[in-house]
Formats: structure tokens, sequence, C-alpha cells
């Protein structure tokens, strides 16, 4: 259980949106992230000031934003966050808000984008950040996988990208081949793992 | 109506305060990107981006940083550029004084060459500004 546990979720625990609501290929995305106290990181931040940290309210609009990015070379390119020109709090969000989260690419390049982020409460704005993302920070990483591709898509399905992702023409958003793929062989061990282990199990009672 | 010098230069030195953090008093002609503003590679990208949109131009980027020369196995050697790779860094770069490079050309020292002034002659000339 504890294998099949860390497979499905161990790898990628770095989840800072709820779930995305829109998100047009290659121009803009809007994604929500609730605030609950039920969150360790809620009140162990400032005990007794019960707030969203700030820098995890960064990484969810670049996570918006770098998904974004991503997308447009089917998740191939190595998307880092390389740089936080501008970060503005407004006030602090706190348990009960629910964090709207819009990006917006404003560059794109062979070396990589910008985008601007807007963090809303209702309809009043959070915080605003600016991101720079490159494509080549991660080179020197070339000859390793960074991310498996079927833990991979399943993070991007559990933010509900396929069911809001729209092409810049509107058509429904659809996952690379190579990525669905390996999802289907990654489900395909885990299934033969599962059964290996139920004969095992039977075996022995 | 072609922008003007002065025009150029107000918005390289938006573009630098923006991307830089630094303050509009820091950004003078003669300060180096590098050394007196403190721009970092990651910057540059920032800057070019932030250019090209305020100008609406393109800018190739082996055009204000050519790397593929800098790293040439044909222009480098013992991390100095030959006398071949200098001329051709001429050309490249027209918009930049090299002269005080050329005389001692270590490619380490390369990156701290690019002042804002440079900066404002390549968007010059890229804009045609009078």
């Amino acid at each position: 259980m504890q294998e099949r546990q860390s497979r499905n979720c161990g790898v990628m625990r770095w989840m800072w949106i709820d779930r995305f609501v829109e998100f047009v290929r290659g121009r803009r995305a809007r994604a929500v992230k609730n605030i609950s106290l039920a969150e360790t990181y809620i009140d162990g931040y400032l005990p007794g000031f019960p707030i969203m940290p700030a820098p995890l309210i960064i990484e969810g609009l670049a996570q918006t934003a770098g998904l974004l990015a991503g997308e447009l070379s089917g998740f191939r390119d190595r998307v880092v966050l390389a740089k936080v020109s501008k970060a503005v709090f407004h006030f602090p969000a706190r348990p009960g808000d629910t964090l709207e989260y819009s990006a917006v690419l404003e560059n794109v390049d062979k070396d990589g984008a910008s985008a601007k982020g807007v963090s809303r409460v209702g309809d009043v704005v959070q915080a605003e950040v600016e991101f720079i993302f490159s494509f080549h920070l991660g080179d020197k990483f070339a000859d390793k996988v960074l991310f498996d591709p079927a833990d991979l898509l399943r993070m991007i399905r559990t933010f509900g990208l396929y069911d809001v992702g729209v092409t810049e023409t509107g058509e429904p958003l659809l996952p690379p081949d190579y990525m669905v793929e390996a999802e289907s062989q990654s489900n395909a061990d885990l299934e033969a793992r599962h059964h290996g282990r139920v004969q095992q199990a039977t075996v022995h009672t | 109506m072609a922008v003007t010098k002065e025009e150029v230069y107000k918005k390289v030195q938006n573009a630098l305060v923006e991307a830089l953090g630094v303050d509009d008093d820091e950004v003078t002609p003669q300060a180096t990107m590098v050394g007196d503003l403190g721009a970092e590679s990651i910057d540059f990208l920032d800057i070019v981006f932030r250019l090209e949109k305020a100008f609406g131009i393109e800018i190739p980027r082996a055009e204000l940083f050519p790397e593929d020369i800098l790293t040439s196995s044909e222009y480098v050697q013992d991390g100095k550029v030959t006398p071949a790779g200098v001329e051709e860094l001429k050309k490249r770069m027209p918009f930049a004084d090299l002269t005080k490079f050329a005389s001692n050309p270590v490619v380490q020292d390369f990156g701290n060459l690019l002042t804002v002034q440079d900066l404002c002659n390549y968007v010059n000339s890229k804009v045609g500004a009078a």
C-alpha cells in the first residue's frame, strides 16, 4: 500500500492550486485556491495570526502561469521559475478566503517566457506578481527525467486543466500522446503489481 | 513619426528600473549592466522582453549577447577572444564600444562590457531614432 501511495501521489506533492476554471492555450488561465484552517501551514506560519504564506501564493500563481507556458511545448520544455520581477501584496489572505489566481502570458520565445499573475479575493486584487520562466535552466539535468510524464499528467488532470482547457480557437485541449501513453503504461504496471499482491495474499490465506 | 533618442533613453531607463529594481538615477548612460546595475543572466531575458514590448520590435538574443562567438572554439583560445573573433564581435555589435575589450579580450570580462548607452544605441538602430 505504501509503495502504491508513493507512486500515486508522493512524487509530485507540490500542488498550490486547487482547480483550473479557465485555461486558454498560450494566453491566459484562471485557477482557484481555497484556504482552510485545516491546512497545517496556515496556523503554523504566524501562530495566532493564520494567513496564507505569501511565498505559497507566489507559487500558486507561478503554477498557474508555468503550466500555461509548459503546455505550449506539450510539457516537453523544462519550465523553471527563474525570476520574480515584482511581487506586491495588498492584504493577507486568510482562512475562508477563496483566492482566484489569474495569469496572462506576456511573452514567449525559445529561451523563456514572461507572465503576469494577479490574486483576487472576490473582485478585490490581493496580490500582483510578475514572473520570468526559463526553458534552459534545467539543461544541466538534460540526461535526467525531472518529471515522470505519467505523474505530471496525473497532477495536471487533478488540477482539472483538461476539464476547462481550450486551444486558441476554442477547441477542447487534449493531453499530448506521449503523456497519455506513459500514463496507460503506468496504470498497467500498477494494476499488475496490485494483481500480484492479491494473488500472493490469496496463496498465504 | 520616428521616436527621438531621448524617448528611447527614457523607455530603456524605465525597462531597466523595472527589470532590475534599481533607481532612476542609477541608470546613467555610462553604467554597465552587470557591474553597476547588478544584472544577472536571467535579467537579460526580462530586459529583452520589456524592450520588445516597449518598442514593438523583435530582438534576436544573439545580437545583444553573442554567446555563440564567445563559446566558439574557432574564436576563443585560452580564455581570450582571437583577433578574428574580435572582428566578428565588432560586426555583430556595431552599437557597442569594443575598443577597451579588444586591448585585452578576456572572455570572462565580456559580460561586464555592455553599458546603458550601448543598449540605447542598439534600440536606436532598431527603431531608426533620430
